[in-house]
């Protein structure tokens, strides 16, 4: 790789410790990928998850002085005197999140502790290169937004920020970018959970690759891209996909492709959108102990949604009902009136975390619903629904999913 | 087949020297999915499911799942001293180069031999990232 002075400089230590560390790691990742240089980006996204790898890796740069150069924003990890309150959390595992919060601001990152920050805190315009880990990030990016990141990992994303730049390979070269499969859609896609169940089935059918969506007959919302982004980026690697028409850099199916004609088509039907629901679920039915929503963070509509759907019912007792969302989400929820709406049902709307943190650990033994499939992943739980929204509320309310 | 050595050359990600006894999966791996204070594989359809991938020189295509699980995966192995020695892969990806700098663990590709045919599990085998070479001393 070609570095300039202040590279080299850099990397020999004259700047630090903490700027040596992330240019080691930027410069192992071009090496790896032949990349020919590096090149500036205006901001980064770290998915940091108050686990202990992370902590590793931003305690290395907070002690070694390293500070973002260019907008940095961070995934979510909980706040421990909330949930302090609530339920026991192992004082080990608390002592890692507070490490990892305090490094995060040492490196002066924007403290969004969100999921979802490009569409509030750290928002990428078309056309500017980034640097942004985290499932639903990469490719909303990429696809919807239309600027450029490759698959970070939140220690990547958080070199970048710190450097400024990443190595130039992989999505930000635009020959990357064209389609390799494309995904005929005869599944009907009725509601947005039907987004969330596309998004499992193409990640799981390409794996590595970029998707092209044809056959969608009504505009997707903002929500259903997330969804979808979320879950393909989950069951697969789907750092990027086009719908023609829909996704910026793909205005025809032929530019999705680069002018090439596809070489693989797989056909997505009702029936594999059932299939694809079935397998998700590890229980039947029957008796549910809580229901989790907001993975990725829900937006200040879907909070909305739910809200209506809830207002003037009563959970059931014995079932817990959160939602996850951002801190700034959660003050305008409060604003509409949806936080009283969902408290007074017995629910709760809590910011800043997510169902992969060991803040939840109380509901490991215990059977969950949840309207997402990545949620449904991480297995944090013992056993758990995967259903759409009105199902899990309509389930909280009576107890139990038939 | 003659007692001699293998070598083969190979492209550095992740430099350092270490030798073993190879492991060879093909199929990609999520190191989340194994035991952190054992190195067993804990995924139950995984080719490798029940092994011990700690301490091995392991050959696999490539890694899988979310960046936050698959980094903190190798980095709890590399905690309990139980991570591979060395790992070869045919694929890279940002997420693994990731976990592989900050576990310590050297990390090479490009073999100019197919190394699902050039290794075999058992074989004992010493990576040099540093010098880009790979030799490979068959099981007797």
């Amino acid at each position: 790789m070609n570095l300039t002075r202040e590279e080299e400089r850099i990397l020999a230590g004259e700047l630090g410790e903490g700027m040596k560390t992330a240019m080691e790691l930027l410069v192992a990742i071009g090496d790896a990928f032949d990349a020919e240089k590096m090149i500036p980006i205006s901001r980064a996204h770290a998915a940091s998850s108050g686990q202990e790898g992370d902590m590793y890796f931003v305690e290395l740069l907070a002690k070694g002085g390293a500070k973002c150069r260019v907008p940095t924003s961070t995934n979510p990890v909980y706040d421990i005197e909330l949930f302090h309150r609530l339920f026991k959390v192992p004082k080990e595992e608390a002592e890692v999140a507070r490490r990892v919060m305090e490094a995060y601001k040492k490196v002066g990152a924007i403290l969004s502790w969100s999921c979802l920050p490009y569409l509030t805190e750290n928002i990428p315009l078309y056309g500017e290169t980034v640097a942004f880990s985290e499932s639903s990030a990469t490719p909303y990016v990429n696809s919807v937004i239309g600027a450029t990141t490759n698959r970070e990992a939140a220690q990547s994303a958080l070199a970048a920020g710190v450097m400024g730049k990443t190595p130039l390979y992989g999505l930000h070269i635009k020959e990357n970018r064209k389609g390799t499969v494309q995904i005929k859609v005869e599944a009907s896609l009725k509601n947005s959970f039907g987004y969330t169940l596309l998004g499992q089935f193409v990640g799981e059918e390409v794996g590595y690759g970029i998707p092209v969506l044809t056959g969608i007959k009504k505009r997707p919302n903002t929500e259903e891209l997330i969804n979808f982004c979320a879950m393909s980026n989950t069951s697969g690697a789907v750092s990027m996909f086009h719908i023609p028409g829909v996704t910026v850099e793909a205005p025809t199916i032929k530019d999705a492709f680069q002018g090439d004609t596809p070489k693989e088509s797989i056909t997505v039907t009702n029936a594999d959108l059932q299939r694809t629901w079935e397998k998700l679920q590890s229980a039947r039915g029957g008796k549910i102990d809580f229901v989790m929503l907001g993975c990725p963070h829900y937006t200040l509509k879907q909070i909305g949604q739910t809200a209506e759907l809830i207002e003037g019912k009563k959970i059931h007792k014995g079932v817990a009902f959160w939602i996850c969302t951002s801190a700034t989400t959660r003050k305008l929820a409060e604003r509409m009136g949806y936080v009283e709406t969902v408290e007074k049902a017995g629910g709760g709307i809590v910011v800043d975390t997510c169902i992969d943190e060991p803040c939840w650990t109380v509901y490991r033994d215990q059977v969950g619903m949840t309207d997402s499939p990545k949620c449904a992943y991480y297995r944090r739980f013992k056993d758990v629904i995967v259903a759409s929204l009105e199902q899990c509320v309509e389930a909280a309310v009576k107890g139990e999913y038939t | 087949m003659k007692n001699e050595d293998v070598k083969l050359r190979c492209h550095k990600i992740v430099g350092g020297v270490a030798e073993g006894e190879a492991l060879v999966s093909h199929e990609p791996i999520c190191f989340y999915l194994t035991d952190p204070k054992t190195g067993i594989v804990r995924e139950k359809t995984h080719e490798l499911a029940g092994k011990n991938l700690a301490n091995k020189i392991l050959v696999f295509p490539s890694g899988k799942a979310s960046s936050v699980v698959q980094i903190d995966g190798l980095f709890k192995l590399a905690m309990h001293s139980l991570a591979p020695k060395a790992m070869i892969v045919k694929d890279v990806e940002t997420v693994l180069i990731v976990s592989a700098v900050l576990a310590k663990v050297p990390l090479v590709d490009r073999l100019d031999a197919d190394p699902f045919e050039a290794i075999h599990t058992g074989d004992s085998v010493r990576v040099d990232a540093e010098k880009g070479i790979v030799t490979i001393r068959k099981q007797r």
